[in-house]
């Protein structure tokens, strides 16, 4: 047992953590963050990407023990209120979503892109998004859509220069 | 190395639901004090997206906003009877059972209002946003849940309706062999473009272009998302997945799990094109057919013969694995 201490979407938390748990059951089971998904549970579907100190992991794979003064970012945390992130809304407006299942995933792992790469290509989402698994949509619109968010993402910031 | 291009259509008719032993399922809905309605159905949305349709059949057929419709898929310890998601069934079972049902409690609703007005229910109508009202007297109107609070608290009545969908068992004419084993039926066509290299075997997939006849679209965004899903699905049968060659004696060598078992991911998908044309079956709700599982099945004989036409080799068996096609060249060279 011992007592993890750590941000989650910017918020100080603290959980015990019993041995042999995950990151992902931590969040969802004793933080409440139910957003992130437990899929396959080994690392292959990517249901459950969070962003750990901003780099996109598979939380079922993580050790609850050993995020001790991490900064986690979660699906939670990206909306301003009513106002959705440049992604989400551009998944939204996409139509880039059917189920739903991999939808958080999906979006913190285009999140991550953006964050390091705010102009990819089309290949560069193909690989940024390669380790979650969508069933549903063909990928077709989730592909379009984070390159449209990143446009949007790319405008915003342009505006933000003229100010 | 060459790379060979071909192309290749195929047709599918597909029927909406099945026969054995009769298809029915039910709804039951009822309203609440605030003026929500609740379906209660034992169908499950296992991604597809019922839930949504059936709330727009029930919207549209009590003169509602969606907003005031809560779906309750409850289980099938507790609910209404239904026979499940599959065969392509749900829209159209599930959704005539949801406006049968709604027709019962909007015919309830329109009662209750009418004695608040004081007034003929068949002189009132739904304007859509929340409001009963009398006809050509829109000053004249009660609030929906003003109308579920008098029924609950002074008239005393549920606003409430029964549905159900059946399709009855059908025989065929042992002479003719002639039966009606479905409700409708919706048609597509897929186009496919593919690629196929000589030297490794490799096909793949260019493009699907898709022209689905739906009955009716009730929610456009959602068809054209089955119709291009499915495609993908399509593809994934048609050249990536297997269980072979040990399945099911052993597993000591065949995928276990989403690592091995081979999908198409982003990078390997196809351009898509589709064409959405509606001619409404008589028997759908609001003319709708089913084509959930038909999206898959189209691109697989469509890709086969792009297969036999970039290459003439005509192979029958899925998935068309790099190992069949080079067999296929190579017989043919013999």
């Amino acid at each position: 047992m011992k007592i993890v201490s750590l941000r989650v979407n910017g918020a100080g938390q603290a959980f015990i953590a019993r041995p042999g748990t995950t990151l992902l059951l931590a969040l969802r089971e004793q933080l409440g963050l139910t957003g992130a998904k437990r899929g396959c549970a080994q690392g292959a579907c990517g249901s459950c990407t969070v962003l750990l100190d901003g780099q996109p992991v598979v939380s079922c794979l993580v050790p609850a023990v050993t995020v001790d003064g991490a900064e986690i970012a979660t699906i939670e945390g990206l909306a301003d209120g009513q106002v959705l992130s440049d992604v989400q809304q551009a998944f939204l407006d996409g139509f880039a979503t059917q189920c739903g299942f991999c939808t958080p995933g999906m979006i913190m792992s285009a999140e991550a892109l953006l964050d390091r790469n705010p102009d990819p290509t089309r290949d560069e989402v193909n690989e940024a998004i390669s380790g979650n698994v969508c069933r549903c949509t063909g990928y077709e619109p989730i592909v379009s859509a984070v390159l449209d968010a990143a446009a949007r993402r790319r405008s915003r910031a342009g505006e933000g220069a003229k100010l | 190395m060459t790379l060979l291009r071909g192309r290749g259509y195929a047709s599918v008719n597909y029927p909406t639901g099945m026969n054995l032993g009769g298809d029915p399922s039910q709804a039951l809905i009822h309203a609440t004090t605030m003026g929500g309605f609740v379906i209660s159905l034992s169908s499950v949305d296992l991604g597809q997206g019922l839930k949504t349709v059936v709330a727009q059949c029930a919207a549209e057929t009590l003169g509602m906003p969606m907003a005031n419709v809560i779906v309750d898929t409850a289980d099938t310890d507790t609910g209404p009877h239904c026979m499940g998601t599959f065969a392509s069934r749900g829209t159209h079972r599930i959704g005539n059972a949801v406006i049968m049902a709604a027709r019962e409690a909007r015919d309830v609703m329109l009662a209750v209002a009418a004695e608040e007005l004081e007034a003929d229910a068949d002189d009132l109508e739904t304007d859509g946003t929340g409001f009963v009202r009398l006809k050509g007297s829109p000053e004249t109107k009660i609030h929906i849940q003003d109308v579920t609070l008098a029924a609950h608290f002074k008239q005393g009545r549920t606003i409430s309706g029964r549905g159900i969908y059946l399709k009855e068992r059908n025989y065929p004419v042992p002479e003719t062999g002639e039966m009606d084993p479905d409700s409708c039926q919706a048609h597509a066509c897929t186009v496919a473009e593919v690629e196929v290299d000589d030297e490794t075997g490799v096909a793949t997939v260019l493009s699907l272009h898709n022209a689905y006849e739906v009955g009716r679209a009730l929610n456009p965004a959602m068809a054209a998302q089955q119709v291009e899903g499915g495609g993908w699905m399509g593809v994934s049968h048609a050249v990536f997945e297997s269980t072979e060659p040990y399945y099911p004696a052993s597993r000591d060598h065949g995928p276990v799990d989403f690592c091995e078992y081979l999908m198409p991911g982003p990078a390997e998908i196809p351009v898509q094109s589709s064409v959405i044309l509606e001619r409404p079956a008589s028997n759908g709700p609001f003319g709708a057919k089913g084509i959930g599982e038909m999206t898959a099945n189209a691109p697989i004989p469509a890709i086969a013969n792009a297969i036999f036409d970039a290459c003439g080799v005509r192979l029958t068996t899925m998935p068309f694995t790099p190992e069949s096609i080079l067999r296929g060249l190579d017989a043919l060279r013999a």
